[in-house]
């Protein structure tokens, strides 16, 4: 021993490995997949949206880290997970200049006027959505077919409007390119507007037909499963998410089969998967306590299905996930965990 | 434990699972040589420091009392080797900077041969002279309590004792010396049981050990008869399975209620290292002069189990063991809850189970990593064997809301075991808080 001086630091001496980069780092890796095949979908437009709303939200995260002294930075992944997300839920042909509003916002309203890394309240790509859907009501809600031809070569015109412009209308678009038959509304607008139920194969894989949907649920389940397993997210939140929201749909189907749809349409189409699996998680703004995150789940499962059923929009996950963040504060403070010892304690006081 | 229940997972609820770095769990425990001074502190132990009995000049022989007890909650201590009592004066120890001590200087041809004793007839003897006999090994609490074991064996008469929990958990990593101690001295573990039966009115005693140890549950299954009060269980292997409360819930069921003892539920826990020591102390009427101690760690040349004499400094076992240049912490204790140590001239004492020595390397890792605000993972609240919620209870310390997190969020509760600390992705030292709110609360009550 060289010398005799020592380090005094308190226990615990040694540490686990997993840090926030590695757990912000591999949600961003298991998010992949499913963006590699959302493009798949639809081509450059898709490819172009991600790019451009991730690097919006990682400007973002830099100005205002740097001008606030926040803690965090880019290399902590948050931002990344943040765009590619926010950027899946937008549709395809979501004009470019309007994706980098919707990303600087989401940050800056969702994230680092709360103080940044944990602190915020609610989820940053939702904040960044919900500011669109105000925003850009017309654009949020136009879906264009996927698997068109050609989608690799051609942009969607609607994506490259000039910023402040109105997008190109797609309708006249496809129409010109003689695709008439493949426009349609989404599943979920179909099916709330015109009673039209989408097929749940289809809906699961999103591969066999034109269907204008968001990214494929059964490669989300594939992704997030891979993620519960490695406990890089708990797998009560989605677990309860998609469990109320099928019990909830259920019973309504029960209770009158041809005014609502049946469970399985409703797990699979619109945001749900999406919303469930990778929104719903989200650390910071859901409970820590076991028993909360049921609560959470439950509450934005019913939710859902009460929105999607009762409210004026076909979707309902955005504002059922935000309602459960608001709520996550005051479920925390009703379901602190039992300290060890106090059951015994308290059977012993009822004698 | 059967191994049926132990698939259906029968043992406290959450819990971490540290790198275990049992490096030295296949090697016989060795003599270390003496030091050519000996540093006896007269408080090693919880209670009032013994009283000195030897003079400045006085020559003492290996095993004779230098300080005797001063009241019942204290014990005496023994002189570790023959030689002369050099000084008795103030020194650092790890109690803090200055703690009288006994300077001890070894005769260079000390033997190992215990030269006083002074046995009794143990059978003889009514528990209250069964209990003196106790106290009079200067035997505490081995694994890091260092509680008085005769004061500990003392339980109000209310309380009956129905079963007797053995602590052979060790569930700190790198440490292996209770593990030796079950290995190579199960016999002795035996006799201390049967002593610590008849104190506490003879209740079923369960040894309870980790089933990363199953060469100790051989060991002393194989020396047990059968219809006999004592039994082994392997518990599953899980930190803070060797906390008392912790290992009570997962052998016999019972939750101890935060703000009482674990004998008020009928079961009593003591450490396997001090029941041996009692078994192999008694018979004989010697006194505790030295103890095995685990040294180990990245930085350690030759780890090992070594039999210590209490009061060799620091600084002369590190030469023995070798320890390399990079070294830079030196903890007493494990990797979870021991605490480093400030000064190499810290004499070992009666709670020391192990020795942990870490590269500069090893800490320069953990320094350079980032530490980001709580990010709500729930780790923590996953880890905590309490049941706390270390995650608001963090944030809480940090705006120093102690008594909303004494009052609503119960840190008194908190034993300190780590767990929530070692989990944490955000690198927040949330027991560390805990310990300076704790204190903080402390300070405002006196």
């Amino acid at each position: 021993m060289k010398g005799t001086l020592v380090e005094l630091r308190s226990s615990p001496h040694i540490k686990r490995e997993r840090t926030v980069e590695e757990i912000m780092r591999t949600v961003v890796w298991s998010l992949v997949p499913i963006c590699v095949f959302y493009v798949f979908q639809y081509g450059v437009s898709a490819l172009a949206s991600i790019v451009v709303v991730t690097g919006a939200c990682l400007w973002s995260e830099r100005w205002f880290v740097r001008l606030g002294g926040q803690a965090g930075d880019l290399n902590d992944w948050s931002a990344t997970i943040t765009g590619l997300l926010l950027a899946l839920c937008l549709p395809p042909g979501f004009p470019l200049w309007m994706g980098v509003v919707a990303g600087w916002s989401s940050v800056a309203l969702g994230k680092a006027i709360f103080g940044g890394i944990g602190h915020n309240i609610f989820n940053p790509a939702l904040v960044g959505r919900a500011f669109a859907q105000a925003a850009f009501p017309t654009a949020i809600a136009t879906y264009t077919p996927s698997f068109l031809p050609g989608r690799f070569t051609e942009f969607i015109p609607s994506s490259l409007a000039l910023p402040l412009m109105t997008p190109a209308d797609t309708t006249a678009w496809l129409h010109a390119k003689q695709l008439d038959a493949l426009a349609g509304a989404t599943p979920l607008a179909k099916w709330k507007f015109e009673g039209v139920l989408a097929p749940a194969g289809d809906l699961l894989t999103s591969l066999f037909s034109h269907l204008p949907v968001g990214p494929s649920p059964l490669l989300i389940l594939i992704c997030g499963g891979y993620l519960a397993v490695r406990h890089f997210l708990d797998w009560r939140v989605p677990t309860a998410v998609l469990g109320s929201a099928a019990l909830s749909a259920w019973v309504l189907y029960l209770v009158d089969s041809h005014h609502y749809p049946d469970p399985v349409f409703v797990l699979l189409s619109g945001g749900l998967m999406l919303g469930a699996i990778y929104m719903a998680t989200d650390m910071v703004t859901s409970p820590v306590t076991p028993r909360g995150m049921w609560i959470y789940g439950g509450l934005i499962g019913v939710l859902t299905v009460a929105i999607r059923y009762y409210g004026g929009l076909p979707e309902g996950v955005m504002y059922a996930i935000l309602i459960g963040n608001a709520a996550t504060p005051l479920i925390e403070r009703v379901t602190q965990p039992e300290t060890f010892g106090t059951a015994v304690k308290r059977g012993r006081e009822k004698k | 434990m059967s191994l049926l229940s132990y698939f259906r997972g029968e043992t406290f609820a959450r819990g971490v699972h540290p790198p275990q770095h049992k490096l030295t769990a296949d090697m016989p425990i060795r003599r270390l040589p003496f030091a050519p001074r000996l540093i006896v502190p007269l408080s090693q132990h919880v209670g009032r420091p013994a009283k000195p009995v030897v003079k400045i000049g006085q020559e003492v022989v290996r095993g004779q009392p230098l300080a005797v007890a001063d009241g019942f909650l204290s014990v005496p201590h023994h002189a570790p080797a023959t030689g002369v009592v050099e000084d008795i004066r103030l020194h650092p120890t790890a109690d803090g900077p200055w703690t009288e001590c006994i300077i001890l200087r070894v005769y260079s041809g000390s033997t190992q041969e215990v030269l006083w004793s002074a046995p009794r007839d143990l059978d003889a003897l009514d528990t209250d002279g069964l209990a003196h006999a106790v106290q009079d090994t200067g035997v505490v609490g081995l694994g890091g309590g260092v509680f008085p074991t005769h004061a500990k064996l003392r339980v109000p008469k209310e309380f009956p004792i129905d079963t007797l929990v053995v602590n052979g958990c060790e569930c700190e990593p790198y440490l292996t010396s209770d593990h030796r101690v079950m290995v190579e001295r199960p016999r002795d573990l035996l006799a201390g049981i049967a002593i610590a039966q008849r104190l506490l009115g003879g209740p079923r005693a369960i040894i309870g050990i980790e089933d990363n140890k199953m060469d100790a549950v051989a060991a002393i299954r194989a020396l047990l008869p059968e219809g006999s009060s004592v039994s082994v269980e392997a518990v599953p292997t899980k930190y803070p399975q060797g906390a008392g409360e912790m290992l009570i819930k997962t052998l016999v069921g019972r939750e101890v209620p935060p703000d009482a003892r674990a004998y008020t539920t009928g079961a009593y826990v003591q450490n396997v290292a001090t029941l041996a020591n009692l078994g192999q102390l008694m018979p004989k009427g010697q006194g505790f002069i030295e103890r095995v101690i685990t040294v180990t760690g990245t930085a350690i040349e030759r780890p090992g189990n070594y039999l210590v004499p209490m009061g060799t400094p620091l600084k002369f076992l590190l030469d023995v063991v070798g320890a390399k240049d990079e070294a830079l912490e030196v903890i007493f204790g494990g990797p979870m809850m021991g605490e480093a140590v400030s000064c190499l001239d810290t004499p070992i004492t009666k709670g020391v189970a192990g020795i942990l020595v870490l590269r500069g390397r090893d800490l320069a890792e953990r320094s350079s990593r980032k530490t980001y605000p709580c990010i709500k993972c729930g780790e923590c609240v996953g880890a905590c064997p309490m049941g706390l919620n270390p995650s608001t209870l963090g944030m809480l310390a940090v705006k120093r809301m102690y008594d909303t997190m004494s009052e609503h969020y119960q840190l008194g509760a908190c034993f300190e075991c780590g767990s929530c600390s070692f989990v944490c992705p955000a690198n927040i030292p949330l027991v560390q808080h805990f310990r300076v709110a704790k204190a903080v609360l402390r300070g405002r009550k006196s």
